[in-house]
């Protein structure tokens, strides 16, 4: 069976030089700001006790849905078979990882006491979803570790396709797990939803392939490998279908919200108040981060040139993060409903909306765990060949490519 | 659990051990207020465990809360040792006075709201190290030195009873352990009760003469609080959760 080459980067070249400057000032710049939110305390953030969950989450959250969702490319070719993919396997579980790094050093970070974090992984709450997501994420680096491992070791190559199915299974559970940190708070008006789960699913396939193909574009530009129209055009209308998902779920989510009447009232506060929450959810999520790009796509003509591909995934990034930001901030600033009926008013901010605006610090933190997403991936493709000599697919002797 | 890394001061974590493990606390208790006739069973020795015999409640008429007095607040603060540092969004509060408007009639209640010591706790179930735990005796508490600060218990809990410590801490008391990076609320007193005393809250509206605040033992049916639910009833906050909390109110 012939196995496509793959080849590290030279890695000596200013750009490439540059690009790890600019990627550790950033991360530099994010330690800095978890060391100045944790020495002074929370109250320098915008977070408070009514929103206790701030940019950060939302940075981490994005990271960690977008981390399952970029092993992609690799489930394709391994789990699906489909051998047009199998050049862009390794690329893609090395970024599931680093984005899946990236997001949990944002969420440690940003814990009141980080220094704990021994204890996080060594004493556990069975019953807390979020235990298991601990679980689901340390399983997740080890399993897909294997997995790149068996797939560039020409001994191990014949097992890879196993490694690739339970990652495959592993990160469907993984994503599923992390919207059920939100589908499992009953207490709050607007997360408490089955649907959760799929959604995060669908949000997970659309960004993470979205960052990948921006990798993939980038590295294939920086190294002078021609990227073949056809796959371009793949990952495009596999782009299309993951954006369609997301639009998809979420109408299911706030139409069924909308039908109960126990939801309704949050569901008018997201929708239809006019707030900041209701046009980062139609103008950033609905419109620039859906329809938009799937117009993009779904045009042959744009479809198939780079640069509207590109903006295409550019968009998608900015509207999953307004989305993420929807779901996690807009959740909480809208009150919790005790007494059902009544006006309620007190010292401690009952009944009204909260308030929030992120501060420097707290952006550059979530940045920072992009930053360090971006520096692991860099520092990879210099020591590990994981970029393929050409994206032709391998073809073994006698077997048809199949057609896509 | 002891953590050496912990802000706390040793006598504190001492003294913490102690009523985490359900020690008795009543040598550090000088509360005896003494007039009170349904007022908990005597003192837990040091060798007794907690035990699931009680269930710590509270009963609150809402009715005899009077709309302008915070003498409850006042209390726990004080008890507690919580201060504000002029930042509300971000200060500490265990017990809050919420006011309540019934928008056909206009009729006005007032009422303290803190940490309902659910049966089935939410903050509990999702707490990720178990930190969130809830005593046999249905009281429900945070162990600073396993605290994490993910403040998941503060999303789950459907009371926003729980406030998370924003800044550095000065001048604790021995007996309510805090720590900046943590998250607490409402301990019922334990450390009162574990001595055989009543909660801060409810001693301080007695002291107003509006007794509006019951505290007792819910599984005995002789003590004043289960009597008075049974021949008044009351209503429990959001009791379509499933919470089941200790925490009664009546006239909402
Ligand atoms: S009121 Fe909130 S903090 Fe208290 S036990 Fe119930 S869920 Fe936990
Ligand atoms: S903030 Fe502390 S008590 Fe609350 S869920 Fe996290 S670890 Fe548990």
């Amino acid at each position: 069976m012939s196995i496509t080459k793959f080849r590290t980067i030279e890695g000596r070249s200013p750009g490439y030089l540059a690009l790890l400057g600019a990627l550790g000032a950033l991360l530099l710049a994010g330690l800095g700001s978890a060391w100045y939110m944790e020495h002074n305390g929370h109250y320098v953030t915008g977070m408070s006790n009514q929103i206790v969950w701030g940019m950060p989450h939302v940075f981490a959250v994005f990271l960690i849905v977008a981390a399952s969702g970029a092993l992609n490319a690799a489930s394709i070719g391994s789990v699906f078979g489909k051998l047009e993919y199998k050049p862009l396997a390794p690329l893609s579980a090395l970024l599931a990882m680093a984005l899946l790094a990236g997001g949990l050093a944002v969420l440690v970070l940003d814990l009141g006491r980080p220094d704990r974090l021994i204890v996080a992984m060594t004493t556990y709450n069975f019953k807390s979803i979020f235990a298991w997501n601990i679980f689901l994420y340390v399983g997740f680096l080890a399993i897909v570790a294997v997995y790149l491992w068996w797939m560039m070791e020409r001994r191990m190559y014949r097992y890879h396709r196993i490694a690739g199915f339970v990652a495959f299974i592993w990160r469907l559970t993984l994503t599923t797990g992390t919207g059920s940190i939100f589908g499992f708070l009953v207490a709050r008006e607007a997360y408490d939803a089955a649907v959760m789960a799929p959604l995060f699913i669908a949000m997970s396939l659309s960004f993470g392939l979205a960052i990948f193909i921006l990798v993939l574009d980038f590295s294939c530009q920086r190294t002078h490998l021609p990227i073949n129209h056809e796959m371009l055009q793949r990952l495009a209308r596999l782009l299309a279908i993951f954006i369609a998902a997301v639009l998809y779920f979420t109408a299911v989510q706030h139409l069924t919200n909308l039908y109960a009447a126990e939801h309704q009232n949050v569901e008018h506060f997201i929708l239809f108040s006019g707030n900041k929450y209701s046009q980062l959810f139609w103008i950033g999520q609905v419109l620039f981060g859906g329809f938009i790009p799937l117009l993009i796509l779904l045009h042959p003509d744009y479809r198939a040139t780079r640069a509207w591909v590109t903006i295409a995934s550019v968009l998608v990034i900015i509207g999953g993060l307004c989305q993420i930001y929807v779901i996690i901030i807009g959740g909480q600033a809208y009150p919790l409903e005790m007494f059902p009926g009544k006006e309620v008013s007190s010292g401690f901010f009952d009944g009204e909306v909260s308030t929030y605006s992120a501060t420097l610090p707290e952006f550059l933190l979530g940045l920072g765990g992009v930053a360090l997403s971006l520096l692991i991936l860099s520092l990879a493709v210099r020591v590990l060949p994981l970029l393929p000599q050409c994206l032709e697919p391998p073809r073994p002797a006698g077997e048809e490519t199949p057609a896509s | 659990m002891s953590d050496t890394k912990s802000s706390t001061p040793g006598a504190v974590n001492e003294n913490r051990r102690r009523w985490l493990q359900g020690g008795a606390a009543a040598a550090m208790i000088t509360v005896a207020p003494g007039v009170l006739l349904w007022r908990s069973p005597a003192a837990r020795e040091a060798d007794q465990a907690v035990t699931s015999a009680v269930r710590w409640g509270l009963l609150i008429y809402t009715s005899r809360c009077e709309e302008n007095c915070s003498a409850c607040v006042d209390g726990c603060n004080q008890e507690h040792g919580l201060k504000g540092h002029g930042r509300p969004q971000t200060d500490a509060q265990w017990i809050r006075k919420i006011t309540l408007r019934d928008p056909t009639s206009g009729h006005v209640r007032s009422l303290p709201v803190m940490c309902q010591h659910c049966e089935h706790p939410p903050c509990v179930d999702v707490c990720p190290t178990g930190a969130s735990f809830k005593r046999a005796d249905g009281i429900v508490l945070v162990d600073k030195h396993i605290c994490i600060g993910c403040r998941y218990c503060m999303m789950a809990c459907p009371y926003k009873a729980r406030s998370f410590v924003h800044e550095e801490l000065t001048d604790q008391k021995p007996h309510s352990p805090r720590g900046k990076g943590t998250v607490e609320s409402c301990t019922l007193c334990v450390h009162r009760i574990d001595a055989g005393g009543i909660p801060a809250c409810v001693e301080a509206c007695e002291r107003t003469g509006h007794q509006a605040l019951v505290f007792g033992d819910l599984n005995d049916p002789d003590s004043l609080i289960s009597t008075k639910l049974r021949e008044l009833g009351a209503t429990q906050i959001r009791d379509d959760l499933g919470t089941n909390p200790g925490v009664y109110y009546r006239g909402i």
